[in-house]
C-alpha cells in the first residue's frame, strides 16, 4: 500500500492526465527538472545575488574598501556604515562587496581553468589509452599528491604573495580532480557503439573524442566545476585567513576574515567577521545547491 | 545473386586473440582465443549469415574485418575488378578508401547514435571526412538517405531519443549507406528489436540490398531469421567455423553435430513442427581454454576419440551440387577438392 | 470462466498505474487472467506491453512511485484466498508469502544474484526465512536442490560465488533459490532471454520437470512466439496494458482471431519454412505511453479498423476458454470463411 500523502498525489496527478492537462511539452528534460528543485532554485537566486552586487559594487556603496578613516575605527553598524567599520575605519561592506569581486574571481576563475585543463587532457589520454594514458594518470597523481598549504608556503616564501600565484597554485593542485572524472567517463563512453561507428568510418582521434564524446560527458563536468568553485573559494578563505593567501592590501572575504583570530575581536566587535562569514557561508551553500540540482537534473535514471 | 567469380572479401586463417594479463607487471598470461584460424569467402550480392552463440567469435569477427579490433594472424584480402589489397596490414591512412567500402550496422539502437547531436549532426561527419565539402549537398544527402529508409527528412534535425529502436536502427543503417559502401556488416541488427519490428528492417534491408547491389554478413544467433534472408550461412563454434553452405543444405542436409543440436534447441513458433530438443550437456566453454581436439567434442552427442585428440579441418563435401564446407570426423560423404 | 478447484492465482481487472515524472501511465489497464496448478500460462507481448508490470505487481514488487490502481490480485493457497492487493508492499504478510509460496526468477541471471555472497548463502537464506531447518540441514538441501537442478559437483560449488558460475549456471541457481521452498507459483520474467539458445533448452527441460513433479504452476512472460508454441498451455497477448486475446496455446496459436495476434504471427520468420514465407510487419509502432490512442489501443496500426474502435472492445469470451477484445472478432473465427 503506497502512504497516504504519495496517493493524494497520485490521484491528482490522475486527474490531471484525464483532464488532458498534462503534456510533454519539447524542451529540455533537464531544465525543467532543475527549476522544479526548489533547493536549486534558491541557490540560483542567492548566487545571483550575491555575485551581481560583487560586480555593481560601486552602485550599491561609494564608500572606499581601502580608505582608512582614523577617526572612525571599529564602529558599529550605523546608517552610513550599514556593516560597520574595522580595527583601521574602513568601511566593512564596503571590504566585503569588492572583497566579494576577488573571492568569487579567484574560485570562479580557479575552477574555470583547472577543468579546462584537467578535461581536456582526460578527453583524450582517457580515449586514447596506452602510454599516453599511463603517463597522464602518474603526473596528475602527482600533482594531487601535493598538500596545497605546503605547497602555497612555499611559493610565498619564494615569490611572495600574489592573486596570480594563489590561482596558479589552485590550478597545479586541482586540475587532477577534473581530469579523472573525465578520464573515468570517458572509459565508459568510448565503448559506445556510436563511437565505433565513428571509428568505422576513419575519423581522427581528436575529432572523435572532443567533438563527439565529449559533449555527452559535460553533464558531470559542470556539476564538478559548481562544486569545485565553492571549495576553492573556501580554499581562498582559509589561505587569506592565515595570511597566506592575497596579499593584505587587496580586500577578499578570507582576509576581512582575519581579525577574527583575535578572541577579542570575536566577543565584542560582531560586525567584524559574522557579515562576512554569512555571506562566505551563503555563497558556497549556493553554489552547492545549484551543484546538487544540476547533478540530479542530468543523471537520467533518477526518477520522479 | 552470388557472383562466383569474384569474392569480394577473402579470409585466410585469421585469428584474432585477446592478451589475458594479470599481476603486478601486468603480463601476459594467456589469450582469448576469439577468432581462431577462420578462412572463408563473401561473394558479391550475397548475404552470408554468420550464427553461433555467445563466445564464438562471431561479433570479433566481423569487427576484425573492419579493422575495428585488429586481427593477430591471417589475411583479410579485399578485391575488386583491379585490385586486390591486403587489409590486414595498412595503416590508417591507406585504410581509409577501404573504411568507405565496409561498414557496419550495430546491435543496440540504444546506444548507436551520439545522443548529444542531431541525426543530421551525427550523419554530416563522415560525408564531410569523404569529400561532401558544402552543407547544403550534405543535407540533400542525408535527406535522401532518410528516405530511403522509409523516414521524412525533416527527421534529420531532431534527437535520437525522439525516436523508437526500430526508427533509431533505420537511422543507424542510413548512416552505413551514407559512404556508398558495398558491403555492410550488420551485426545482429535486428535482436534488440521487437519481433514485429524486426520484419520490417530485414525487409528494408533487402530492398536496399537489391537497389545498391550490396553484400551483407549478417551476424546474428537466430537462425529463424537467417533461414529467411541468407543464401550462405556459416556456423561458428569457439572461434572456429564449423559448417558452412547454401542456406537450404543447412536446414535439410544438417552435416556438423552442433548445428543439429543447435537447430533443434530453438523454440519453433508452430505448433505442428515440434521436434525433440537435442539437449546439449554442460555449457558453451570459455575461449581462453578450448578443449584439444575438436572444440565440440565435450558436448556431441556423438563424439568418438579421434575427436578427442585431432582438430577435423574444415573440409568441402560434395552435397547436392553444392558446396557444402563443415570440420567433423563422422561425415563420410564424398569430399571435393 | 468457472472457477475450479485447479487454479492457483486469480487476476481480475487489474490495473497498475506509474507516476513518473509527474505524469501518469497507465502501464496495466484492466487485465484478468487464471494460472493453473501444474500448468504453463504464457504472456506473450513486446517491449512496453505491460508484462513484467504484471509479474511485479503479483509480487506486490513495484517501485514506490507506481500502486494498484484497481482490480483483485488473489492467491488460492491451501488455507484459503489471500488478496494480494490489500497486502501492504513490504508486510509481514506479503514477505511470508513472498518466496515460499509465490516465487520468482528474473531475466538477467548475472544481476539477480548478489556477488558478494555465495550461492549457499543465498539459496540458504530463503530457507532460513522460511523454514525451521537447522543450519546443517538447510546446506544438505542447498546442495540437493543444486543436484536436482542439473549443476555438477554440488558440495563444492555451494561454496562458489555467481562469478564463478557460467550464466545458464547461475539461471538454474535462481530457479534453485526460487524453488527451494516449494512455492505454488513460480513466476519467470523473460528467463532465458540473455541465454543461448542450447543453455535456453536445458531451461525449459527443467521447468517442465519441476511442473510435472510438484504441481507448480508457472507465468512465463517472453516475447518469443517459439517458446509460447513449446512450453505454454494457456496464452495471453499482451499489448500496450491490456490482454487482447487469451485462451489455450492450441486456440491461440492455430486460431487467433485479434488482428494483433494474427499479424504478430504473421511478421515473424519461423524455422522450417524456408525461404519464401510470406512475412508481413506490422506497420507503425507502438505508441507512446504518456500519449495513447482513445479506444482500442491496437486500432492506429490495424489494418481491419472501423469507427466503433474509438471505444475500447468489451471481453468477449469464445469456445469455452478463448477471450478476445475485438468489435470485429467473429470475421476471424475458423468457420468464417
Amino acid at each position: 500500500m503506497t502512504s497516504r500523502s504519495l496517493n493524494k498525489k497520485f490521484d491528482k496527478i490522475l486527474a490531471r492526465e484525464e483532464a488532458g492537462q498534462l503534456s510533454s511539452k519539447g524542451g529540455s528534460r533537464a531544465l525543467k527538472k532543475l527549476f522544479n528543485n526548489r533547493l536549486a532554485v534558491v541557490g540560483i537566486l542567492l548566487f545571483a545575488i550575491i555575485l551581481l552586487t560583487a560586480i555593481f559594487a560601486p552602485l550599491i556603496t561609494d564608500a572606499d574598501p581601502l580608505k582608512i578613516d582614523l577617526r572612525n575605527l571599529s564602529k558599529p553598524p550605523t546608517a552610513e556604515h550599514w556593516f560597520g567599520t574595522d580595527k583601521t575605519g574602513r568601511d566593512i561592506l564596503a571590504r566585503v562587496l569588492y572583497g566579494g569581486r576577488v573571492s568569487i574571481l579567484v574560485g570562479l576563475g580557479s575552477g574555470i581553468i583547472s577543468a579546462i585543463i584537467g578535461v581536456l587532457i582526460g578527453a583524450y589520454t582517457g580515449y586514447k589509452g596506452g602510454w599516453p594514458d599511463i603517463i597522464a594518470l602518474r603526473i596528475s597523481e602527482l600533482f594531487m599528491s601535493f598538500p596545497q598549504i605546503i605547497l602555497v608556503l612555499l611559493l610565498v616564501s619564494i615569490i611572495g604573495q600574489s592573486l596570480i600565484n594563489l590561482m596558479i597554485i589552485f590550478v597545479l593542485t586541482g586540475w587532477g580532480g577534473m581530469y579523472r572524472m573525465t578520464r573515468a567517463r570517458m572509459l565508459s563512453l568510448r565503448e559506445e557503439e556510436y563511437v565505433q561507428a565513428l571509428r568505422s568510418f576513419g575519423l581522427s582521434t581528436a575529432s572523435i573524442c572532443y567533438k563527439h564524446i565529449l559533449p555527452n560527458a559535460l553533464g558531470p563536468i559542470m556539476v564538478n566545476i559548481t562544486l569545485s568553485t565553492a571549495a576553492f573559494i573556501l580554499a581562498e578563505a582559509g589561505l587569506s585567513f592565515l595570511g597566506l593567501g592575497v596579499p593584505a592590501s587587496i580586500p577578499t572575504w578570507g582576509n576581512i576574515l582575519n581579525v577574527a583570530q583575535e578572541i577579542r575581536v570575536l566577543q565584542n566587535f560582531w560586525w567584524m567577521w559574522l557579515p562576512v562569514g554569512l555571506v562566505i557561508c551563503l555563497f558556497v551553500l549556493s553554489v552547492n545547491f545549484i551543484g546538487d540540482g544540476l547533478r540530479d537534473a542530468t543523471d537520467p535514471s533518477q526518477q520522479g | 545473386m552470388q557472383d562466383d567469380q569474384n569474392p569480394i572479401l577473402t579470409l585466410r586463417d585469421v585469428k584474432t586473440y585477446f592478451p589475458v594479463k594479470a599481476g603486478i607487471f601486468k603480463r601476459t598470461v594467456a589469450h582469448v582465443k576469439a577468432v581462431d584460424g577462420v578462412s572463408l569467402d563473401i561473394y558479391r550480392g550475397e548475404v552470408l549469415g554468420l550464427v553461433g552463440e555467445s563466445g564464438c567469435g562471431k561479433t570479433t569477427l566481423g569487427k576484425t574485418i573492419l579493422r575495428l579490433v585488429e586481427a593477430t594472424d591471417g589475411d583479410i584480402t579485399y578485391s575488386s575488378k583491379n585490385e586486390k589489397t591486403n587489409l590486414a596490414g595498412l595503416n590508417n591512412e591507406e585504410m581509409l578508401p577501404f573504411r568507405k567500402r565496409l561498414q557496419i550496422v550495430f546491435q543496440d539502437p540504444h546506444s548507436s547514435l551520439n545522443p548529444a547531436f542531431t541525426i543530421f549532426g551525427s550523419l554530416q561527419d563522415p560525408l564531410k571526412k569523404y569529400g561532401i565539402k558544402s552543407r547544403k549537398e550534405r543535407r540533400k544527402i542525408i535527406g535522401d538517405l532518410l528516405e530511403s529508409v522509409n523516414m521524412r527528412r525533416e527527421y534529420m534535425d531532431r534527437y535520437p531519443h525522439e525516436f523508437s529502436g526500430g526508427q533509431r536502427q533505420r537511422i543507424g543503417i542510413a548512416r552505413a549507406l551514407s559512404v556508398e559502401p558495398e558491403l555492410i556488416v550488420c551485426d545482429e541488427a535486428v535482436s534488440a528489436l521487437d519481433v514485429s519490428i524486426q520484419a520490417q528492417v530485414l525487409q528494408l534491408l533487402m530492398k536496399l540490398k537489391n537497389e545498391r547491389n550490396l553484400t551483407y554478413l549478417f551476424i546474428t544467433h537466430d537462425l529463424s531469421v537467417t533461414e529467411y534472408i541468407c543464401d550462405r550461412i556459416a556456423v561458428m563454434y569457439l572461434g572456429r567455423i564449423v559448417e558452412l553452405c547454401r542456406a537450404e543444405e543447412l536446414y535439410s542436409n544438417t552435416l556438423h553435430p552442433y548445428t543439429e543440436a543447435l537447430l533443434s534447441a530453438i523454440p519453433v513458433a508452430d505448433l505442428d513442427k515440434q521436434t525433440k530438443r537435442i539437449v546439449l550437456e554442460g555449457d558453451v566453454p570459455s575461449p581462453v581454454n578450448p578443449p584439444s581436439g575438436c572444440p565440440f567434442h565435450p558436448r556431441c552427442h556423438k563424439a568418438i576419440d579421434v575427436c578427442k585428440t585431432q582438430v577435423p579441418d574444415l573440409k568441402s563435401y560434395n552435397a547436392n551440387g553444392a558446396e557444402h564446407f563443415a570440420s567433423c570426423h563422422l561425415i563420410d560423404l564424398p569430399e571435393t577438392t | 470462466m468457472p472457477r475450479t478447484q485447479d487454479v492457483a492465482l486469480s487476476v481480475k481487472n487489474l490495473k497498475t498505474y506509474f507516476y513518473t515524472n509527474n505524469r501518469c501511465n497507465k502501464a496495466v489497464n484492466g487485465v484478468s487472467f487464471e494460472i493453473r496448478k501444474g500448468k504453463t500460462l504464457c504472456i506473450v507481448g513486446e517491449s512496453g506491453c505491460g508484462k513484467s508490470v504484471t509479474a511485479s505487481t503479483i509480487m506486490q514488487l513495484l517501485p514506490a512511485l507506481s500502486r494498484i490502481e484497481q482490480g483483485q490480485v488473489t492467491y488460492h493457497s491451501d488455507s484459503g484466498d489471500v488478496h494480494i492487493e490489500k497486502l501492504q508492499r513490504d508486510g509481514k504478510e506479503m514477505r511470508a508469502i513472498r518466496g515460499s509460496e509465490i516465487a520468482m526468477i528474473f531475466q538477467d541471471p548475472m544481476t539477480a544474484l548478489n556477488p558478494v555472497y555465495t550461492i549457499g548463502f543465498q539459496i540458504g537464506e530463503s530457507l532460513k526465512y522460511h523454514t525451521d531447518l537447522s543450519t546443517k540441514e538447510i546446506r544438505e538441501k542447498t546442495i540437493d536442490l543444486l543436484r536436482g537442478m542439473g549443476i555438477s559437483l554440488p558440495e563444492m560449488r555451494v561454496d562458489d560465488y555467481p562469478h564463478s558460475y557460467s550464466g545458464g549456471m547461475r539461471q538454474r541457481a535462481m530457479i534453485a533459490m526460487a524453488m527451494s521452498c516449494n512455492p505454488k507459483i513460480l513466476i519467470a520474467d523473460e528467463p532465458t532471454t540473455a541465454l543461448d539458445v542450447t543453455i535456453q533448452s536445458q531451461i525449459f527441460e527443467l521447468m517442465d520437470k519441476l511442473k510435472a513433479e510438484n504441481e507448480t504452476a508457472i507465468m512465463l512472460i517472453t516475447h518469443d512466439m517459439g517458446v509460447v508454441a513449446e512450453l505454454a498451455d494457456d496464452v495471453a497477448v499482451m499489448y500496450m496494458g491490456n490482454i487482447v486475446e487469451a485462451g489455450t496455446v492450441d486456440q491461440v496459436l492455430r486460431h487467433p482471431v485479434h488482428p494483433y495476434t494474427r499479424a504478430l504471427l504473421k511478421s515473424i520468420p519461423v524455422l522450417g519454412r524456408g525461404r519464401n514465407q510470406d512475412i508481413q510487419p506490422i506497420a507503425g509502432s507502438t505508441p507512446d505511453p504518456y500519449d495513447r490512442p482513445i479506444g482500442c489501443q491496437f486500432a492506429p496500426r490495424c489494418k481491419h479498423r472501423i469507427e466503433a474502435c474509438d471505444v475500447m472492445p468489451q471481453e468477449v469470451t469464445f469456445n469455452g476458454t478463448q477471450r478476445v477484445m475485438c468489435w470485429r472478432y467473429k470475421e476471424f473465427l475458423p468457420d468464417a470463411g
